[in-house]
């Protein structure tokens, strides 16, 4: 996706989004704002404002329910996501490295996006996994028994 | 509630009985039993988030929370065993936890629930302490001079949330984020005034904690050290009762209103809550003012007063006492009003004797009482909460009327109703319709009566009702009969379905109340629309009966009682006629006073009789023609004309520039008396602060002069003046200071023992029969042409109040309402080259004034659309002085011109 300006967002996926659907309330937020987010690639304020429009659900509303979930992303995000485990199990296995090699070789902090919009970087309390401990996920895949050195390669697999 | 079955049930080893549905903390409550609670507010759906009431129920397996929890028969429930006050300590604990701030530097300290409960469980506010915050608090609120909010004080209780969303019903406020970040907020964290928010403070009022407050009343007072008096609002016809919250300066720091008065339930809009900085205003006059050599200069009181009977006093000697007139005010107390005309009537001599109602209701009292015998609102604001149908016509409620609002929405979204609006403008309570009408200005007539013709050729009326209670049916028939609602629709524009829909909703509902105000009184056919009203509901047998009948939502605080208490050319108090001799004679002997019995003259004929060189003197108590009457330079040249002019009022207005006598009189805060609200309730106003410098209440400046025109008036106190009213007119017999102490009585109230009239003519109207009267449509007086091919209405908005002198004092308002304004259809706008926010001039026959664009969708096209508030660019300049013929109120909505870019 390329990052498109607020102002010159297309109205039509949204228009898609809701067509389906009939009697719009609060409680259908989730589902609408998860296809909003897979079909802009974040939520657009623009965008949120136009459903408040169509629909009469509160903005605030709207927004309360996407700064609740953790899933849903306000600002452009990248194409891909990178998740490094912050737990204690990969804290101990070297984890902090880890991240200090994201962040080296991505030129970002944690919460940012590459200019080129191709990553997000993202670090989590915990990825479940310790047994591949130090873990590092990228979108819906995991990497276990992760080494600073392997990261490089990794992240261009990607590009 | 719908089933009040008794259930029997035991709290703390008290037998106690309460009703189905009742949660146990609302019982609890009811028997003064403590539960503590938070996030409780008897307006809101309990949502049990603080879980500091719970209390233990035998059978349950874990406390469960009162205020959630709903009573049973047989219900065990202990609300202090060691166990739950061992519970509820930690509870407090660990809000406590996430609380950074101390009493010693809170505003709210004294009125902190959170405080009170520290104390009562003596926690230990230690356990889990936080540093304080040094950080700046940037939020939704920074910058917003109404409010302040500080998350390091809020308990995530989402009380304000609620209130805004479940009571206003404007959602503006969320929580944002989760967990231990969960703060409260607007959508996108926007500032509070680019949301929906109307700023009426509920949200402060709800707040428990002092997380929530008006930023002016920071640093000014903790609340343990305010004096509270209860008194009356001094804005809007609703007559919330408010607390004006006093520090030890005199001055009122916080407007507040609890929970359980009526009529508001503790409700306040943003000019109620916000709007008070007028009392406290610098700009108050201090001091009496005689104008020398065009100039005024400070005189004292003798001086002053000397100078106005000595004026008057030669006028009415050589041209006859005809040639005063007076303009009492509906800003001033019914005690004032009272004392004003009784001046007029006996120290001078005339019945030139009016007040603005004359520019807003003049016709509902003349319509209203030719139909029904009654020219008042004949339901009360409650029972509009439970009417099966509410039909708004001519009344832009949430602003003019906020509270009644409330009433409204409350109505349509928890009750069910089904609302029709009738506006030519997409006002905001539209969203709540089931049909919006929106039809041209000024052809109410047309509409109404095609409704009729609908609801009798389907056989939708109630012909019992007519026949029993009613007169005069056939003549109205043969009007209504042939006028279908095509032929409606030619001439309102409004789809001959839409009306045929709104007529079958009116008259199938269970009980159907119609709310009115300006936009059907201030036509040149203002009494008939009115009349027109009076017919439709009488054609279904709406009025009577609860939950029903004709609503005229008054303007002014105390505009029903200035018209109650005579000031009006043509009655004396109780509308009683100054033209029937048994009653002239009456008044003549209790006052002792020769009276006479011709009718006076109204507000706008006394201007015109200036220019006739009929009227030499006018006296005026807090009225502002010169910003409130239609064609003001014609209004302002008589101004200038008159012979001797004097004005008492609060500030020096538009209308006291033109003065040769300026009086400095007390506002609503800072004297004793009552008002009389759009529910005929008439309420105790009471004296929270002291007047600026020299300034005097109204009613004794008045009795002064009185006495030294020749005519002794002298009373020790208002109350003694609401004894004579009651004395003298009977609507008012059983009403006195005692009585309305705690609750105001609704008039009618002939005698001491009777409780006052909840709806009017129940089994009986006023007048006997309920009169139907056949009215025939007629068009505004203008119309649009070549030259001035707009039509423009004038009006209200949320903000400010009539002509500004109160609401432009403040901050809060002037931050949302800054000027005026005018409103544009978008695609007039683009063919004029107009776009929004640009300066732009509007003219008519009578004026041209430069305001600014405001380009909607929300007005017709064809139309414009100014509020009359503001003295830059004002809309008076431009209405039309062309009169109603029976009721003699102004054509304010209807008046031919034009627009353009500057």
């Amino acid at each position: 996706m390329n990052k498109q300006t607020e102002d010159c967002l297309d109205l039509e996926s949204l228009g898609k989004i809701l067509a389906s659907r009939e009697n719009i309330e609060s409680a259908d937020l989730s589902p609408i704002l998860q296809e909003i987010q897979l079909s802009y690639g974040y939520l657009p304020k623009e965008i949120l404002l136009e459903l408040n429009r169509r629909t009469g659900i509160p903005s605030s509303q709207i927004y309360g329910v996407a700064t609740f979930y953790e899933q849903f992303h306000l600002e452009p995000h990248g194409k891909h996501t990178v998740r490094c485990c912050r737990g204690t199990a990969c804290h101990v296995k070297g984890g902090r490295g880890i991240i200090q090699a994201v962040q080296r070789v991505l030129g970002i902090d944690e919460g940012e996006t590459t200019d080129d919009m191709q990553f997000t970087f993202e670090t989590v309390a915990c990825l479940g996994t310790c047994f591949l401990a130090p873990v590092i996920m990228i979108d819906n895949d995991y990497y276990g028994n992760m080494t600073s050195g392997k990261v490089k390669g990794l992240l261009e697999r990607y590009k | 509630m719908t089933n009040r079955t008794d259930i029997q049930l035991t709290i703390n080893g008290k037998q106690v009985s309460g009703t189905n549905g009742q949660t146990i903390l609302a019982l609890a409550q009811e028997h003064g039993i403590d539960i503590p609670n938070l996030c409780n507010d008897p307006r809101l759906i309990p949502s049990g988030s603080c879980r500091l009431c719970v209390v233990e129920v035998d059978g349950q397996k874990a406390p469960v929370t009162a205020c959630t929890f709903q009573i049973a028969p047989g219900m065990v429930v202990h609300t202090d065993t060691e166990e739950i006050l061992a519970l509820r300590k930690t509870i407090l604990e660990l809000l406590f936890s996430e609380h950074r701030g101390v009493c010693t530097t809170c505003d709210e300290n004294g009125n902190c629930l959170l405080q009170k409960y520290g104390y009562e469980y003596q926690i230990d506010d230690t356990a889990f302490a936080l540093p304080e915050s040094n950080d700046p608090i940037e939020n939704y609120t920074t910058g917003n001079e109404a409010m302040v909010y500080n998350s390091d004080k809020c308990i995530r209780c989402g009380r304000c949330i609620r209130i805004c969303q479940e009571v206003q019903m404007d959602s503006a406020l969320t929580f944002k984020e989760r967990a231990a970040q969960v703060e409260v907020s607007t959508a996108f964290d926007m500032p509070l005034n680019d949301t929906t928010c109307e700023l009426c403070g509920q949200c402060i009022s709800t707040c428990p904690t002092g997380a929530l407050y008006e930023r002016s009343a920071k640093g000014r007072g903790q609340c343990k050290d305010f004096k509270r008096t209860r008194t009356t609002c001094g804005y809007c016809g609703v007559g919330c009762q408010i607390d004006l919250n006093v520090n030890s300066k005199n001055e009122i720091v916080r407007v507040t209103s609890p929970v359980g008065v009526i009529p508001n339930d503790g409700n306040l809009c943003v000019k109620g809550r916000f709007g008070m900085d007028f009392v406290g205003s610098d700009k108050r006059l201090t001091a009496p003012l005689i104008k020398r050599n065009g100039k005024f200069e400070k005189a004292s009181w003798d001086e002053a007063l000397d100078t106005i009977a000595k004026k008057l006093g030669e006028i009415k000697a050589t041209h006859g006492p005809d040639s005063i007139g007076g303009l009492s005010s509906a800003k001033c107390t019914n005690e004032e009003n009272y004392v004003f005309q009784k001046m007029i009537r006996t120290a001078i001599g005339t019945n030139n004797v009016d007040h603005c109602a004359r520019l807003c209701h003049a016709s509902t009292v003349a319509g209203l009482a030719r139909a029904f015998g009654s020219g008042a609102m004949t339901n009360s604001i409650d029972e509009i909460r439970r009417a099966g149908c509410i039909f708004i016509i001519g009344s832009n409620t949430t602003e003019a009327h906020p509270v009644i609002g409330l009433a409204v929405k409350d109505a349509v979204v928890n009750n069910g109703a089904k609302l029709i609006v009738a506006d030519p403008r997409t006002i905001d309570i539209v969203r709540f319709a089931e049909l919006h009408m929106a039809q041209q200005p000024g052809t109410d007539v047309a509409l109404i009566n095609a409704m009729m013709h609908v609801i009798l050729t389907e056989n939708l009326a109630d012909m019992e009702f007519i026949k029993k209670r009613c007169e005069n049916f056939e003549a109205m028939e043969a009007i209504v009969k042939d006028f279908t609602p095509e032929m409606a629709e030619d001439v309102t524009t409004v789809s001959a379905d839409a009306i045929r829909q709104a007529a079958r909703i009116y008259a199938t509902a269970t009980s159907s109340s119609i709310i009115y105000s300006m936009g059907i009184t201030q036509h040149t056919t203002g009494t008939d629309n009115v009349l027109s009203l009076a017919n439709l509901a009488m054609l279904t047998g709406n009025v009577g009966k609860e939950s029903t009948g004709v609503n005229p939502l008054r303007g002014q605080n105390n505009v029903q009682g200035a018209c109650d208490l005579g000031a009006l050319p043509n009655v004396y108090p109780g509308y009683q006629s100054v033209e029937d001799e048994k009653i002239h004679e009456k008044f003549e002997k209790a006052w002792g006073a020769k009276l006479s019995n011709k009718m006076g003259l109204t507000v706008v004929e006394m201007m015109h009789a200036v220019e006739e060189g009929k009227l030499k003197g006018l006296y005026l108590m807090g009225e502002n023609p010169a910003l409130s009457d239609p064609n003001l330079n014609r209004t302002r040249k008589s101004l200038e004309d008159i012979e001797f002019l004097a004005v008492q009022d609060i500030f020096l207005t538009e209308t006291a520039e033109y003065a040769d006598v300026v009086l400095p009189t007390m506002c609503f805060a800072e004297k004793d008396g009552t008002f009389t609200n759009t529910e005929r309730r008439v309420q105790r106003v009471r004296k929270a602060i002291d007047g600026p410098g020299k300034s005097r209440d109204d009613w004794q400046i008045v009795c002064d002069l009185a006495t030294r025109l020749g005519f002794p008036m002298k009373y020790n106190n208002a109350s003694e003046i609401l004894d004579e009213i009651a004395s003298l007119s009977p609507i008012y017999g059983g009403i006195s200071f005692e009585r309305i102490n705690d609750v105001g009585l609704s008039w009618p109230c002939p005698d001491k023992n009777h409780p006052g009239t909840k709806y009017l003519h129940k089994d009986q109207f006023k007048r006997g029969l309920g009169k139907f009267h056949p009215v025939e449509f007629k068009p505004p007086v203008e119309k649009a042409d070549k030259t001035f091919p707009f039509l423009l209405s004038t009006g209200r908005q949320l903000y400010q109040f009539h002509t500004g002198t109160m609401t432009r004092k403040s901050p809060v308002i002037n931050q949302v309402s800054p000027t005026g304004y005018v409103e544009i259809h978008n695609e007039d706008a683009e063919r004029l080259g107009i776009v929004n926010g640009q300066k732009v001039s509007v003219a008519t026959r009578r004026g041209i004034v430069t305001t600014q664009a405001r380009v909607t969708t929300d007005i017709g096209k064809g139309w414009l659309f100014m509020p009359f508030h503001f003295s830059e660019g004002p809309a008076n300049m431009l209405t039309i002085d062309a009169l109603d013929p029976i009721a003699k109120i102004p054509e304010y909505k209807v008046c031919a011109a034009n627009i353009c870019s500057m």
